[in-house]
């Protein structure tokens, strides 16, 4: 590898050399960075698997924004919100909104010949909306009242195919379709008809009110929305009026910040310290002819070595370990959970290794020649 | 040929400041070892520290080959210049660790930054044969733990020539040495000068090796005291006294 960069005009001739000549040091440093890697890469697979778990469905959402019920105190949130007619006509007649869906979303339990209930998600979902070839949460809107859409999730927890008919809160829904792996709050998707949907949210306590709106156009959302007491968000910046999901994410979140910065810190204080004890020998290849700048290449060449070998070893336990626990763990492996924290450790570790090139540019070549004259 | 014409340097020292070279007119001639003596803190490493282009002096010029002023060089200019025409051998060898021996000579081919394969080839051909005359071609594999004293400056004699410059420095090259080795490395020094015509200037703090000198000149609170052919007497107790 150092043949190969230095064939290619890299100056890494020193950096390279010095890899091999104290191998345990850089082994070390390179084995801390690739558990870093692997405990970023855990936490990144799994928070992404949890927030699939939590959110896919929402993000199937049809329109541009999703609109929730504004509480007088606090945030608008998918579990408590309700959208009476009043303010669905409201949405309806203001300018620029081209077209309003009531949706309902709730949780329940469903059941298949009275066995051990399983933890649903109550969709309410018109059939035939624009989109819905294409859109994996909308094509499981039945067409029928007594007939339901599974999730994948959905029906392999129930044991049931398409034909088979499943109980929900005290009323029979035949499976008339199933279709891709959707969660809403880490509960599999169950679509029915709206009408079917208000039905269940009755008999379950709730009002049978649709809970959020899908909007399409290009009104004046804040506008409308505080005078019909709602809160219209994209689909994306929804997902925070879920409370599961802003709890994980915000917690698993934090922890992959903090081992970003504890990865440039452990790199950074690395190469600093084995920057000050070579200090001497950066005087000396300066006094001798060395250029700032390729010594400053060949010590960032250094560290990118480091951190490559450390985050592909990483990288490739996380790979190969997320592969075995998927089927058992809401775990993601996925350019998203590989190759975006690790591209993030290795800019990170380079900003730490740079920290440590104070000690190359400052290195004063008359030193070489002996410090007191 | 290096020439230093009427070269001044001064340090701080509080809010005053200490000379530390007195308007010093010094020349290398091509092919020789002009020894700079004196006794501790006089200034002969103070001169070498100007000749090498590592600190500017406050006036005079510092000639290369009878053209280049290498007292008024910019920085990046000075380190070509390094790079390119002086040949540095510092009192303690200062080999890298990291290094065997045939590659701390190699180095030299990439201190610029930009290797250019031709002239990495031509050095690298050179490389060996030049450890052959420093006698270090058996121990080219070696690093410089693995040396003793007198190796490691054989070693860094070979770096200091391996990019055929046409000034060496060497600073005290003995002083960690034996008298037996010490002599060895001055008649190494003094064999490849007179053979690679390179103009030498080599700070000593004693006359014991004297022998490898062609000039020596006396340095005493900044100020050159003359020069004089090797085989003269020490300065006299009064010469240095004033």
């Amino acid at each position: 590898m150092g043949r190969a960069l230095e064939r290619k005009g890299f100056l890494v001739f020193v950096a390279w050399r010095e890899l091999r000549f104290a191998r345990g040091r850089f082994v070390l440093i390179g084995t801390v960075v690739a558990l870093i890697t692997v405990l970023v890469g855990f936490l990144s697979g799994l928070t992404a698997g949890l927030a699939s778990q939590n959110v896919s469905s929402v993000l199937r959402l049809p329109g541009d924004r999703l609109v929730l019920q504004q509480p007088a105190n606090g945030t608008p949130s998918f579990s408590t919100s309700a959208i009476d007619g009043e303010t669905v006509v409201a949405w309806q007649r203001a300018d620029g909104v081209t077209s309003v869906t009531p949706i309902g979303i709730t949780q329940s339990r469903a059941s298949v010949g009275g066995v051990e209930p399983v933890g649903v998600a109550l969709y309410g979902l018109p059939a035939g909306m624009p989109d819905a070839a294409s859109n994996p949460l909308l094509e499981l809107a039945p067409n029928r009242d007594d007939e339901v859409g599974l999730s994948a999730g959905a029906a392999t927890d129930l044991g049931v195919d398409v034909g088979d008919v499943i109980a929900l809160t005290g009323g029979e829904y035949t499976v008339a379709a199933i279709g891709d792996d959707l969660w809403y709050s880490h509960t599999p998707v169950v679509v029915m008809t709206p009408e079917a949907w208000s039905g269940v949210s009755a008999r379950i306590g709730g009002t049978g009110e649709a809970t959020v709106l899908s909007v399409t156009g290009t009104a004046d959302w804040e506008s409308v929305g505080a005078r019909t007491g709602t809160s219209a968000e994209t689909p994306l910046s929804s997902l925070t009026a879920l409370e599961a999901f802003r709890s994980e994410i915000g917690s698993l979140g934090l922890m992959i910040a903090m081992l970003f910065g504890i990865s440039a810190l452990v790199v950074g204080a690395f190469f600093t310290v084995w920057t000050m004890q070579r200090s001497g020998d950066i005087a000396v290849l300066k006094a001798l002819g060395a250029t700032t700048g390729s010594l400053v290449r060949d010590s960032l060449g250094q560290a990118l070595i480091v951190l490559a070998a450390g985050i592909g070893v990483g990288i490739a336990v996380v790979t190969g370990l997320g592969a075995l626990v998927s089927s058992a763990l809401p775990f993601v492996v996925s350019p998203l959970t590989t190759l975006v924290p690790a591209s993030a450790m290795a800019v990170l570790g380079l900003a730490g290794a740079a920290f440590a090139l104070r000690f190359v540019t400052t290195a004063d070549p008359l030193t070489a020649l002996g410090s007191n004259r | 040929m290096i020439e230093l014409q009427n070269v001044t340097l001064t340090f701080p020292d509080g809010d005053a400041r200490v000379t530390a070279v007195d308007d010093v007119t010094l020349r290398g001639e091509n092919g020789t070892v002009t020894g700079i003596t004196g006794p501790s803190g006089s200034g002969k490493s103070s001169i070498l520290a100007v000749a090498a282009t590592l600190i500017r002096p406050d006036s005079g010029r510092v000639l290369i080959g009878d053209t280049v002023d290498a007292g008024q060089l910019s920085r990046s200019d000075a380190t070509a210049l390094r790079r390119e025409r002086i040949g540095i051998v510092f009192q303690q060898s200062n080999l890298i660790p990291a290094l065997t021996v045939r590659e701390q000579v190699q180095v030299m081919a990439r201190l610029g930054g930009g290797t250019g394969r031709t002239r990495v080839a031509s050095l690298d051909a050179r490389v060996d044969g030049l450890l052959d005359a420093v006698g270090l071609i058996a121990h080219a594999d070696k690093r410089p733990h693995q040396l003793s004293g007198g190796q490691r400056q054989r070693a860094a004699i070979a770096r200091a020539l391996v990019h055929e410059p046409e000034v060496l420095l060497v600073d005290e090259p003995t002083s960690a040495l034996d008298q037996e080795r010490g002599a060895e490395i001055m008649r190494l020094i003094a064999r490849l000068t007179h053979e690679r015509g390179t103009a030498t200037l080599l700070v000593t703090h004693d006359l014991v090796h004297r022998d490898a000198l062609d000039e020596i000149v006396t340095v005493v609170d900044g100020r050159l005291l003359g020069p004089r052919s090797a085989s003269c007497e020490r300065p006299s107790r009064a010469e240095i006294a004033r």
